[in-house]
């Protein structure tokens, strides 16, 4: 494949959108995990939201 | 199920769960469909193979302007109807939307420098899509910074509305001034200007990039049930711990 004399610029546009789309996915997966995790913590210390809670 | 099941974040947790890796793997899909029929579109008779930048460029501009029309709706939600859900999805949206438009701003500026010989310029398309970002900025702080969190989602509620005044503005700027990016192409009253070669992949890149939108507003409203969640279970043992003393 030949992209002519600008192919940096080309180049340039492909990787930095790569690299944004890869940080907002990788952020909402941590994001994900991170609170799967403290809510896991919380719960089994015992405490559970109030429409969990019987009587 | 009735669509006003989804508003509660329960059963709207349980639907997303179900539906978020069917959306993954259409989105792969169709990135590869598009990437692939990208790279082997042919070069323009003008502008040679930097129109590649094209199908990245366009979508992320659309869906810029798409994630603010979504807040403005969400908006309405927090603000009429006082709906937590709307005020969850007004909140997941805007840092992809402003992603999205930051992507549109440099990637724009990447294929402006071979086409145009610049960067930048200050005209009405380039500088209001700027003021975009800058709106997506602000309302990312006051949901992200604001002490108690209704009054931030109210606040940022009302930003989204005022600011939707701004996509008209990007949408007709070329027609209203006069200025160094090119008038509509794609959709347009008489319809596209562009080859079919050209078109084609546009169309499936824009398709993928919609369902990645789709797909990680969905997984950042399940996030953000999710951290308040965490936040009023936090509350009510603080509650708790201080009843007991």
């Amino acid at each position: 494949m030949n992209l002519g004399p600008h192919a940096d610029f080309i180049v340039a546009a492909y990787a930095i959108t790569i690299f944004v789309i890869a940080a907002l996915v990788a952020w909402v997966a941590l994001d994900y995990s991170t609170q799967q995790r403290i809510l896991g913590d919380l719960e089994e210390r015992g405490v559970t939201r109030r429409s969990r809670r019987k009587g | 199920m009735p669509v006003i099941d989804l508003a509660n974040p329960s059963r709207f947790l349980s639907v997303v769960n179900r539906v978020l890796p069917w959306l993954i793997a259409m989105t792969i899909i169709l990135f590869a469909i598009g990437l692939y029929r990208a790279i082997n579109a042919p070069d323009d008779y003008q502008q040679g193979a930097t129109v590649k930048i094209m199908f990245l460029h366009v979508p992320a501009a659309w869906l810029g302007m798409f994630g603010w029309g979504l807040m403005c709706i969400a908006a309405l939600g927090t603000l009429v109807w006082r709906h937590p859900l709307a005020d969850v999805a007004g909140k997941a949206v805007a840092p992809i939307g402003a992603a999205f438009t930051f992507i549109c701003l440099v990637t724009g500026s990447l294929w402006g420098r071979p086409t145009w010989g610049t960067y930048w310029v200050w005209d009405a398309r380039l500088t209001s899509m700027l003021v975009l970002l800058l709106l997506y900025l602000g309302v990312i702080a006051l949901y992200w910074t604001a002490e108690e969190p209704g009054r931030g989602a109210r606040a940022a509620a009302i930003l989204s509305l005022v600011g939707a005044v701004n996509l008209p503005i990007i949408k007709f700027s070329v027609d209203w001034w006069n200025t160094l990016h090119q008038p509509a192409s794609v959709l347009r009253i008489g319809g596209s200007t562009i080859d079919p070669a050209l078109l084609v992949p546009l169309m499936i890149m824009t398709l993928a990039f919609l369902l990645l939108f789709v797909t990680l507003h969905l997984a950042s409203m399940r996030n953000e049930i999710l951290r308040r969640r965490v936040r009023s279970m936090r509350l009510l043992q603080a509650q708790e711990l201080a009843e007991a003393t």
